[in-house]
């Protein structure tokens, strides 16, 4: 049984506001989380066991400082995200606010993000 | 402009996976904290750079963790704790990213056989990274 729900080509078209935007992003970026995390928990369990060169350089991807960057914006978006949605489905009154709440969202993301990003800078700059 | 409806409240697969999703990423945000605060109550202050933080924030298993200066985790009732958050961690993480693989799956592929092929790959996803992650748990 197929959720009859309007996708597709169609689904695809912008229609317009933030919260599209948002279904958009959470769900690239769920789809992404899913495909790292097995990629990265695939990858490590070869490399300890077999000492596989290529699960190696997949991890070491990982841990550039630039894949880092990335990751850390997926998945805290993802996080905050998923927290106001939640919210707003445990308790429907507050949807007539939720324009409030996507502004809240990245009231709390940017600078969570931003310290994140600028200490991660100063510690490669630091060499550590 | 309208949202999504949500699913018909009642006892169907796709309305358990609908509140599932929900208490999961809950579950989720009470064990990324307790592994966040445990870290630092044990001592974690030095050598913890993001890779550490995110290892203790989702899976603390002790080849993950061996950089921070804290104790060691692997003794007695700690190991017995860290390996019961990690497996609640590893549950809750995979059920609910491979339920939205399903939901994108539900919703992009039109026939029936696409659709019963992507299920069925989900499904023997789940429970590959279910026992591998039970593996790696056990044995590190």
């Amino acid at each position: 049984m197929a959720l009859k729900r309007n996708v597709g080509l169609k689904g695809i078209k912008y229609r317009g506001g933030g919260p599209m935007i948002s279904w958009a992003l959470h769900r690239i970026s769920g789809l992404a989380i899913v495909l790292f995390v097995g990629l990265h928990v695939i990858s490590s369990f070869f490399m300890q066991q077999l000492g596989s060169d290529f699960a190696t350089a997949i991890n070491t991807v990982y841990e550039s400082i630039y894949f880092q960057f990335v990751m850390i914006f997926i998945v805290l978006f993802h996080a905050l995200n998923g927290l106001r949605v939640i919210i707003l489905d445990l308790w429907p009154r507050l949807i007539k606010y939720q324009r409030e709440a996507t502004w809240l969202q990245w009231l709390i993301f940017i600078p969570a993000y931003g310290m994140t990003v600028v200490v991660m800078i100063l510690n490669q700059l630091q060499g550590g | 402009m309208s949202s999504r409806p949500a699913p018909q409240i009642g006892f169907s697969f796709e309305y358990m996976m609908w509140i599932f999703t929900r208490i999961s990423g809950l579950v989720m945000y009470l064990l990324a904290f307790i592994g966040i605060v445990m870290a630092f109550v044990m001592g974690a202050r030095q050598q913890v750079d993001i890779g550490a933080l995110a290892r203790w924030t989702f899976f603390p298993n002790p080849n993950h963790v061996v950089d921070t200066n804290i104790p060691d985790v692997t003794l007695g009732w700690s190991n017995a704790w860290w390996q019961v958050m990690e497996m609640l961690m590893l549950f809750f993480a995979v059920t609910h990213g491979l339920n939205g693989v399903r939901v994108v799956v539900e919703d992009y592929m039109r026939n029936s056989w696409a659709r019963a092929l992507g299920r069925g790959v989900i499904f023997l996803l789940w429970i590959f990274m279910l026992i591998f992650g039970i593996y790696v748990i056990l044995a590190s």
